[in-house]
This record gives structure tokens, C-alpha cells and sequence, in this order.
């Protein structure tokens, strides 16, 4: 069966083309009516067949890419309202809100817990790769990572 | 008694290449991904709904376990697409392939109606591949 026989076909690029669109457009104002206008669907048409291809909603989804990119970004050391407003927050109490009812915690909290991990991987790096691989690639001879001169 | 598969290994002939195609092309998340001196690094990813398994992206380069000829012969191996790494779950196989697709993922074959169920193969950037299935009690007819 060929990309062109399988059935349905031009529904799952449809859903498809609207997925990548929530993807590539996350941190824009976008709401339903664009992502929908986008796959060329009626409102509730599309959001069940979006549902039953990804099991969420494309607001739920758009509202994962979101919190998703705002992780990447607090792990890249961006300020907390910076993270919110570039995703495409309006506001920082709903970004924190929903930040912590996917994540388990807070924005600052995840924020200060990966900072302080990276310190921590810094300072002692082996302490976090299973000794076995560290010992199979040799890294446990030159615990500090120096150049020798051979 | 064993419990369960917390990390395996993907040997990987690029670990850069790898590492865009895992997470930005599959959504794989990453793990670890730590420095371990020049041109090396420890980088784990996992799927996005199976944190507790640390897929390891081994690069093959010549090394304390790499000699050159083991080296050679793996990475001959591996572009020869040899090599048949396991099982990727979705949901829906058919939304997932026409995404990979789009996103330059090579398929070596479409979603085909199997004895076993539906299945699609693609090769990662090294030549590994992967089967992918959707979960078992999906109903591709509710589409």
C-alpha cells in the first residue's frame, strides 16, 4: 500500500498539516478558528478527528507545545516572564497556573531545581552516567576531562 | 528478578545528527546530555511518554571499545541499514508517518495492513530502523 492508498488519506494530512501549524506557531496569537481554518475543517469536525489521532484536543495540545517551549526556555536560563510572554502567555498568573498543573511545579521552582542540577553535572559530571558505560568509554581514567599530550 | 529496561543503546554514527533527528524530528526528549571532555558527550533521550527509559545515542568512533576495524565494520553496518532497533507506539500510524514524512523522515515502508496489525518502517539519519505501530486499541475507522 502506497502513501497515496491508505485510506483517508487527505483527512490525515489535513489534521496533519494543522498539528504542524500549532507547531510552528505556538508563541503567535493563534486560537481554534486559525488552526481549524488551517486544515480546511469545520470548528467541531475538526476537533474530533485532532482528538482521535493525538488523544488531545488542538487546545490542549497547543497548550502542551506551549508549556513544552517555555521548559526549553527556563532551562536556558530565560527569566520566568520572559518564558511566559514568548510562548504566547498573555498572562503570567495563567502561564504559572498551567505551568504547574502539567509540570507538578512552578515555573521558579523547575527553573532554580535545573539550575541547581546543572551546577551539580558541572561539578562532578561522572556522578551522573552509570558507571558501566563511564568505565566502557575509558572517562573514569581522566575524571577531569584534560587534554594529554601523547 | 528483573524488573524492567531503564536504559539500551542506539549506536549512532553522527551523535549531532542524532540528536536533531531523535528530538527534533521524532520528539523524543532528551535526558542528559553532559559534556565529557572534547568531541564527546553523554546523551541520553527518551520517548515522550516513557521517561524511565534512557535510550543512549552511542556514537561509533574509534575508541577504548572501538577499534578502528570494529568501528569500520559497525558503521558499514549500520549504513547498510543492518540493523533493526525495535518498536516505535503511537497512536495513530497513519497521522504519525504523513508528520515524519513532512518532517524528511525516510520511510522504507508506507502504513501496510499486516497479519499482526498496521505497520510502517523508517530508517533514522545513521540507517537504523524502526517498525512503528499504533497502541493496540486504537480504531483507525473512528477517523
Amino acid at each position: 500500500m502506497s502513501s497515496n492508498e491508505y485510506p483517508k488519506v487527505y483527512l490525515y494530512r489535513r489534521i496533519v498539516k494543522a498539528k504542524l501549524f500549532i507547531d510552528a506557531h505556538y508563541a503567535e496569537k493563534i486560537d481554534l478558528d486559525n488552526i481549524s481554518d488551517e486544515a480546511w475543517f469545520s470548528k467541531f469536525h475538526f476537533i474530533r478527528l485532532f482528538k482521535t489521532a493525538y488523544g488531545s484536543t488542538p487546545h490542549q495540545y497547543l497548550q502542551s507545545v506551549r508549556i513544552g517551549k517555555a521548559k526549553e526556555l527556563l532551562r536556558a536560563g530565560k527569566p520566568v516572564s520572559d518564558a511566559c510572554f514568548l510562548v504566547g502567555f498573555d498572562s503570567l498568573s495563567s502561564f504559572s497556573g498551567l505551568f504547574k498543573k502539567i509540570t507538578g511545579e512552578t515555573p521558579s521552582s523547575f527553573a532554580a531545581r535545573y539550575q541547581q542540577n546543572k551546577q551539580a553535572i558541572a561539578k562532578n559530571p561522572l556522578a551522573f552516567v552509570p558507571g558501566c558505560y563511564a568505565y566502557q568509554h575509558g572517562w573514569t581514567e581522566n575524571r577531569n576531562f584534560e587534554e594529554t599530550d601523547q | 528478578m528483573i524488573t524492567k529496561m531503564t536504559i539500551t543503546n542506539i549506536h549512532v554514527i553522527d551523535q549531532d545528527s542524532a540528536f536533531d533527528f531523535y528530538v527534533n524530528k521524532l520528539g523524543f526528549r532528551v535526558v542528559d546530555d553532559i559534556p565529557m571532555g572534547p568531541d564527546t558527550r553523554w546523551l541520553t533521550v527518551s520517548p515522550p511518554e516513557q521517561p524511565d527509559l534512557q535510550i543512549v545515542l552511542f556514537p561509533v568512533k574509534v575508541s577504548k571499545m572501538f577499534p578502528q576495524e570494529t568501528a569500520d565494520t559497525l558503521i558499514a553496518l549500520i549504513r547498510k541499514g543492518v540493523f533493526g532497533c525495535g518498536v516505535l507506539t503511537c497512536r495513530d500510524v497513519f497521522a504519525t508517518y504523513e508528520e515524519l514524512k513532512a518532517k524528511g523522515v525516510e520511510f522504507i515502508k508506507a502504513p501496510t495492513k499486516e497479519f499482526y496489525g498496521t505497520e510502517a518502517l523508517f530508517k533514522d539519519d545513521s540507517g537504523n530502523y524502526f517498525s512503528l505501530q499504533p497502541i493496540s486499541n486504537f480504531d483507525e475507522n473512528d477517523i
